[in-house]
């Protein structure tokens, strides 16, 4: 069967060597069991991220992403514009709506163009997109569940969807407080998913760096939310989630004398060892805290 | 008139057969309850069973008949046989479907049902088949009479001349349009509900010219009313004197409203040059014509604040205590009056919370985008004069701050014309009638401002509920007033948008029209619309106490010279509040009378005390009460067996007789269950359960007598959703009962 | 005190929502908030800021410039989107409070060291360089970013955390060389710099 094409924009985190490495690893046997094919934006550049705006501005940011649009638009015509951050993917997403919606900002995006000889048109049906779109919109829960070949039996996951991949765009279909795509998921590949208070609360994303101790008490709540209600990890769609999340435990840990140690995992890397990737290929080597008992699994 | 012959059918439907011995309830019919006819049916509402009833009727000549079967209000339709008296034991909501399951309580479920067949048949054999209003060729006129030509009367007028009623419309001043006719836009009232709309004054008042069936009265009074639905006898009078006698069917009272007194608001800046109120700043923007609006000294105004709640939402009992709910979206609107004129006037509207109903939200978001800057702030003082300011608090960054403009327009609250204040007039009346001079100088001053002059002797105007606003139930029957054919539309009866005036007005047109129908046939009014009994009373028994004049709370009985009472049949409702009232029981309905339901009283077999099964009666208000007990029905609630329960129309019907009745008898306790009463009343007749209370109040005497604890008589406040608290209440009560103790009247019934 | 600011005031005079409506992102919008305080109470740093976004868009109609754009709550925003979904009359407030921080900044109205104000620049610089995210030079930047010593003490305390990244294969020391770039470096540079003039000049910020 032809695989699926997509446009694919990785995002600065998601290089080889960068903070989401792991997320990226584990895209292969993900992408390959369900027919899925990924092509690289040439020569991308970064997006802007949600922190971008303090010395950005609006115009520098919209043109940031589209001269990615613009170069997916020339080089994988007609593809949607991919991307596994869901900061990237509203960066991208955002720059379609405001050029569709506003001629004059879209006159003025493409006079900056010029200076890389590029003009985004627009005029195309593609629509950027998160990773997790694809697989619920395109593949669809029963196809994933169809790959699946370990089944994660007894692991009990907290689904932890954050904000950027919920809002202010979300998964179509899905609600702002209790979006339910994810524990769709979890449970397509045979693990459980906890129900908890905080899955769409915010870990404090950029600000973890400026204001670290008002972070620290956000990513705290939701480990802490996830332990008391039985979760032995919790999985995320978002790289800065996962990041903050996993890294700052330890942290949390020195200051209040807790002993916090949630794996925190990426949905891929779930579907990649429930496809029967290896812990290298599903980038479970690349946990700060490794999820032994998916290990265990992958290595059987 | 031929020979009464009875008749009773039993229902074994619906699982009735299943459960109760239907052969020994028939057994009872025939002895006690002395049927000539028993007969029973699988499935008595079907059409066999019906035709069964209809036969007996044509050719058995049964005139009074007991169903039962399943609850009054059920199957209304199947068992509908007008020519015959009927009554209803409700073996199904009343008895299957509340008492417990299983064998064990066979014995007290049959009882009860038992006493249902008693019940009915001892009712059945007090009624007699209504006749209807006999004066009712007397009533047969349909004029409808719309006073206040404003916005709702305009409304009003149209709306009946288009269904076909003849109308007389009588406006005070030399035009229509009332206050609307003041206005220069109004808030709109289609979509896209984003800009102020024409008033559409001038358009009604061309259709009302052109339309032959009203009759404008301008410069016109009402001097004086009398009479009745389908018989209303009004002056009209004429700004040059002559008065015009004329009959009409019912009457539309659109009133309106008058702007609260600004110049109470000194604090507000009212008496300062550049301060207006709505009405104020309406006026000015008539001049300008859509132009740029001037102040007084000729300026243009560049700037504008508009103060909210002025002198309203009060809460220290100075001003207004009560929000008018259209001065938000005035304000507003005339905001945009200088938006749309020119944007780079300033316009900022201060509010504390601001309140637009209906489609108000999109107007309110239509001002944002044209730049109506709105303050959430707590205006306490204006000044004004060339350079106005308006002091407030900022209630979001909580601080006091201030705003300067070249005009400040406060939203004043809109006060009723509802006519005089009867509890302030009946103080003063009874005075005046007691020959005190004072009294009958302040009298009629007071009748200065009546809009209607009735000559009732409950007062010259409808009654007033709280602000002065006309009581009209504001829950279930928004436009009825208190006096049967007297409809209120508009402000005048709550504080209201102009777009909820026209549909207010039209409501009250279709209650008019009902009314004026209704008296033709001789047919109660709301609620019991369409009910032929009234009030029948035996004059030779009358104490001419009066007790049922004051009480009627809808003033339908007047006095003779002698003090005896004269009933208005058309303005009387049938809720039986004259007969409660009434200590030597002489009032009653042909189909509900003291006796219908006292013989329901004695019919229930009462067991001696070393059965130790207690009776509890319930008296419950037909209109919530007795439908909250057949939704626990419904509902499968289950409550004690012991009760025996009476629909009544109203607990003002209730007589104590029944009550010292029962108790003699040895019941051991008698639940009175009505709607909620006092200034939030729901009571169908306004004061029906206000009335039972208070006569239940000094029942406590008469209890002491018997040797009986107050404990044995309760009443309830009983809503129509209560089902699952009425059986809570039932077995609470049976509850206490129970520690109580048995009466100590049982036996000597 | 920046020219850019004077010239502001003198602008605009007393007329900030209007200074608001025309020069920050999505500032149009400020005018339709009805002061709900939906937002206040959606925000994950809710009871850090000093002026709550309600409060904000009411400073805003209030005409209270200074003491906005000099305080340090516009930069309290985590980017969590929470007050859009929920904002009943849909005003983009997360992108309004970027807007602001960002008028702020330009203006040079910010507090010194502002830490989120020092990310943002410090990210935005970083970008600039190559075209995307250099996360070892981001991250040694951030810890540096208060001097010298306090940079040796940052990085002593998330020791552990970057061992363990550089173990997991998650953070490349060889990044400070280089590391990811664009190939077409100069020609992002130069667009960057066209968008801005363009915004400035729309924005009436050209001095
Ligand atoms: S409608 Fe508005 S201005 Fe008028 S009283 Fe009510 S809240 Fe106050
Ligand atoms: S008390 Fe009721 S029933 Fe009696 S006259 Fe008045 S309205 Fe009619
Ligand atoms: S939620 Fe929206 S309308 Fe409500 S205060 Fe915040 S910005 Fe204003």
């Amino acid at each position: 069967m032809a695989k699926k094409q997509y446009a694919f924009y990785p995002g600065c985190s998601s290089q080889k060597g960068a903070s989401a490495a792991n997320y990226i690893a584990s895209f292969g046997v993900m992408c390959d069991k369900l027919g899925i094919q990924l092509n690289e934006v040439p020569d991308w550049n970064c997006c802007g991220a949600s922190i971008g705006y303090g010395e950005g501005g609006e115009l520098p940011r919209m043109v940031l992403n589209a001269r990615n649009l613009a170069i997916a638009e020339k080089e994988l015509p007609g593809q949607d514009i991919v991307s596994g951050c869901p900061a990237c993917w509203l960066g991208l997403r955002e720059a379609v709506d405001r050029l569709h919606e506003h001629p004059q900002m879209k006159t003025d995006t493409n006079e900056a163009l010029k200076e890389v000889n590029l003009t985004y048109q627009g005029t195309s049906n593609a629509k950027a997109r998160h990773m997790t779109e694809v697989l619920i919109e395109d593949i669809g829960y029963e196809a994933m569940k169809a790959a699946v070949v370990k089944p994660l039996d007894g692991v009990k996951i907290a689904g932890y969807v954050g904000c950027q991949a919920n809002r202010p765009y979300g998964i179509a279909g899905e609600s702002f407080e209790n979006p339910l795509y994810l524990d769709r998921m979890i449970e397509a590949v045979g693990a459980e998913a906890v129900p908890y208070e905080q899955k769409v609360a915010c870990c404090g994303g950029a600000l973890a760096f400026s204001e670290p101790e008002k972070s620290q008490n956000l990513i705290r709540q939701i480990v802490e939310s996830a332990y008391d209600n039985g979760a032995d990890m919790i999985a995320t769609p978002c790289p800065l989630c996962q990041a903050n999340v996993e890294i700052y435990q330890a942290e949390i840990n020195k200051k209040h004398g807790t002993k916090l140690a949630m794996p925190v995992l990426y949905y891929s890397q779930l579907l990649s060892v429930a496809f029967g990737g290896s812990i290298k290929e599903a980038g479970l080597n690349g946990q700060l805290l490794r999820a032994e008992q998916l290990e265990k699994i992958a290595g059987k | 008139m031929a020979d009464n012959k009875f008749a009773a059918y039993i229902c074994s439907g619906c699982g009735i057969g299943d459960t109760l011995d239907i052969a020994g309830l028939e057994k009872i019919a025939t002895r006690e309850g002395k049927m000539a006819l028993v007969k029973s049916h699988p499935f008595l509402c079907n059409a066999e069973g019906v035709q069964l009833i209809k036969d007996d009727i044509e050719k058995e000549a049964v005139t009074h008949i007991c169903v039962a079967a399943c609850s009054r209000r059920a199957k209304t339709e199947a068992f509908n046989f007008p020519t015959v008296s009927m009554s209803r034991a409700n073996l199904r909501e009343g008895v299957l479907w509340v008492v417990a399951e299983g064998a064990e309580h066979d014995e007290v479920r049959q009882e009860m049902a038992e006493d249902y067949i008693r019940m009915g048949c001892a009712e059945v054999k007090k009624m007699s088949l209504p006749q209807g209003n006999a004066k009712r060729d007397q009533t047969q006129n349909k004029t409808i009479l719309v006073v206040g030509g404003g916005m709702s009367g305009m409304t009003a007028a149209l709306a009946s001349a288009e269904a076909g009623y003849e109308v007389a419309l009588v406006e005070k001043t030399a035009a229509l349009g009332g206050f609307a006719g003041k206005l220069w836009k109004r808030v709109p009232f289609s979509s896209p509900y984003a800009d102020p709309q024409a008033t559409g004054v001038a358009e009604m008042a061309a259709k009302i010219s052109a339309n032959g069936r009203i009759k404008v009265h301008l410069n016109t009074t009402v001097a004086e009313t009398g009479g009745a639905p389908g018989r209303f006898k009004v002056k009209l009078a004429q700004e040059s004197g002559v008065v015009n006698d004329m009959t009409v069917g019912a009457i539309i009272q659109a009133s309106g409203f008058t702007p609260y007194d600004m110049a109470k608001l000194p604090e507000l800046g009212a008496g300062q040059a550049n301060v207006v109120d709505q009405a104020g700043l309406e006026a000015m923007a008539c001049a300008a014509n859509g132009g740029a609006i001037k102040r007084a000294d000729g300026k243009e105004v560049k700037s504008v604040v508009f103060v909210q709640c002025a002198g309203q939402r009060d809460e220290t009992g100075t001003h207004l205590a009560y929000c008018s709910g259209h001065c938000c979206a005035t304000s507003i609107k005339q905001a945009m009056y200088f938006k749309d004129a020119n944007p780079e006037v300033d316009t900022v509207v201060v509010y504390d919370d601001l309140r637009v109903p209906g489609m108000g939200e999109d107007f309110y978001r239509s001002a944002q985008k044209k730049g109506v800057v709105f303050t959430k702030g707590k205006a306490s003082k204006v000044t004004g004069g060339d350079s106005c300011k308006v002091e407030f608090t900022d209630l979001i960054l909580d601080e006091p701050t201030s705003v300067d403009a070249d005009l400040v327009v406060l939203a004043t609250g809109q006060v009723a014309n509802a006519g005089v204040n009867l509890d302030a007039w009946t103080e003063v009346n009874t005075a005046a009638e007691g020959g005190n001079e004072e009294a009958k100088q302040k009298r009629s001053e007071m009748k200065t401002i009546s809009v209607l002059n009735l000559d009732y002797r409950q007062g010259p105007d409808v009654p007033q509920f709280k602000y002065g606003f006309a009581d009209s139930h504001f829950i279930c029957f928004p436009y009825e007033t208190r006096r049967t054919g007297i409809y209120a539309a508009g402000p005048m009866r709550r504080p209201m948008d102009m777009l909820q005036a026209t549909e207010d007005a039209t409501g009250a047109a279709m209650k008019a029209i009902q009314a004026v129908e209704n008296a033709a046939q001789g047919r109660a009014a709301h609620p019991r619309a369409g009910d032929l009994s009234y009030p029948i009373v035996r004059l030779e028994g009358c104490t001419q106490c009066k007790r049922c004049t004051v009480e009627c709370p809808f003033g339908a009985i007047d006095e003779d010279e002698k003090r005896f009472p004269v009933f208005n049949e058309e303005r009387c409702r049938r809720c039986g509040t004259c007969m409660g009232a009434c200590p030597v029981r002489v009032i009653s309905f042909e189909n509900y009378s003291c006796d219908t339901v006292g013989m329901q009283v004695k019919a229930v077999n009462v067991p001696d005390e070393d059965e130790e099964k207690p009776r509890i009666l319930i008296l419950a208000c037909e209109n919530d009460a007795y439908p909250a007990l057949d939704m626990a029905g419904v509902q499968r609630l289950t409550y004690s067996a012991y009760v025996r329960a009476i629909p009544v129309r109203c607990l003002g019907s209730v007589n104590t007789i029944w009550i010292t009745d029962a108790l003699n008898q040895g019941f051991d306790g008698v639940m009175m269950m009505g709607c909620k009463k006092g200034d939030d009343y729901q009571c169908h007749f306004v004061k029906g359960s206000e009335m039972a209370y208070y006569r239940l109040s000094k029942i406590g005497d008469t209890l002491t007598q018997l040797g009986l604890e107050p404990e044995r008589v309760v009443t309830e406040e009983v809503a129509i959703t209560d089902n699952a608290r009425v059986a809570k209440l039932i077995n609470d009560y049976a509850a206490q009962l129970n520690d109580l103790g048995l009466s100590p009247m049982k036996g000597f019934g | 005190m920046s020219d850019l600011n004077t010239q502001a005031v003198a602008r605009y005079k007393n007329n900030f929502l209007r200074e608001v409506e025309e020069r920050v992102e999505e500032g149009n919008m400020v005018k339709m908030c009805m002061q709900c305080g939906v937002c206040a109470g959606s925000c994950p740093f809710g009871p850090h800021w000093q002026h709550s976004p309600q409060k904000i868009f009411m400073m805003i109609r209030a005409g209270k410039r200074e003491e906005l754009l000099t305080s340090d709550s516009m930069w309290m925003c985590t980017s969590c989107y929470n007050c859009i979904v929920r904002c009943p009359r849909k005003l983009p407030i997360t992108h309004i409070i970027h807007g602001l921080a960002n008028y702020a900044h330009r203006l040079k109205l910010v507090p010194k060291g502002q830490p989120t104000r020092d990310v943002t620049k410090l990210f935005w610089d970083n970008l600039m360089k190559v075209g995307r995210i250099n996360e070892l030079t981001f991250s040694l930047a951030l810890y540096f970013k208060d001097g010298l010593v306090q940079g040796i003490k940052n990085s002593l305390a998330m020791q552990s955390a970057g061992l363990g990244l550089l173990k997991a294969g998650r953070l490349n020391p060889m990044e400070i060389f280089g590391g990811h770039k664009c190939k077409e470096q100069s020609g992002i540079h130069r667009m960057i710099a066209k968008a801005r003039e363009i915004e400035d000049g729309r924005r009436g910020l050209l001095a």
